[in-house]
């Protein structure tokens, strides 16, 4: 699954840590999704779908290959 | 517009703030919980072991008080254990899993061939239980450093 994340952090000039802290993860929960290692349940998804106030598939793409 | 859009977020950022606060605190909360557990546990477990012998003379009645208190406390700290895995986050959570599935097929399949080596004379000694906590243990914390670093 790719993400945008990193993207979308970044232009809010949030660090991981804020970022953790407002999805209520830890700061190793944020590098692994924004490096791809590990991908988030759907109530994590709607989380930080409704923190950017984004649509779920505007953060996260399902790669079937991946 | 933006800078409207930027004031939202900023919001709804400070107001996760507090609820990220409460989810520290609660998880901070468990982890204290389950060290005190684990000490008490600990606690019961040597009183339980060395009370007997050392304490009164092994004396039938507080002995089985002793053990019960031992298993009743231990039952305590695994409930600490499950609110305390509940409440971490799911990278964690995952992490955990995996390393309690490694830790658990570990016990079973090198505790019971272990076992076996008294039966058919490969070994002169008794297996210990104590072995397999320890290498059940061992396997566990060995999994846990690799399940983070995985996910570093």
């Amino acid at each position: 699954m790719k993400n945008r994340l990193k993207v979308l952090r970044a232009e809010r000039d949030w660090t991981q840590a804020q970022l953790a802290d407002a999805l209520e993860v830890s700061r190793q929960t944020i590098n692994a999704l924004e490096t791809g290692k590990f991908d988030p349940s759907l109530p994590l998804a709607f989380k930080a779908a409704r923190l950017f106030n984004l649509a779920i598939e505007d953060i996260f793409q399902y790669e079937a290959d991946s | 517009m933006l800078t409207l859009q930027k004031d939202n977020l900023n919001k709804l950022m400070n107001k996760t703030k507090t609820d990220s606060s409460a989810w520290t605190t609660r998880n901070k909360e468990n982890t204290i919980r389950l060290a005190l557990w684990t000490a008490a546990w600990l606690v019961t477990t040597a009183i339980a072991a060395f009370g007997p012998k050392v304490l009164w003379d092994f004396s039938t009645v507080p002995t089985i008080l002793g053990v019960l208190a031992n298993v009743g406390v231990g039952f305590g700290m695994m409930g600490a254990s499950k609110r305390h895995l509940q409440g971490q986050d799911e990278l964690m959570q995952k992490i955990q899993l995996e390393a309690m599935a490694f830790a658990m097929g570990m016990g079973l399949v090198i505790g019971l061939s272990y076992e076996l080596l008294e039966d058919i004379r490969i070994i002169s000694f008794e297996p210990e239980i104590s072995h397999l906590v320890i290498l059940v243990c061992l396997t566990y914390m060995a999994a846990m450093v690799a399940g983070i670093r995985k996910y570093r």
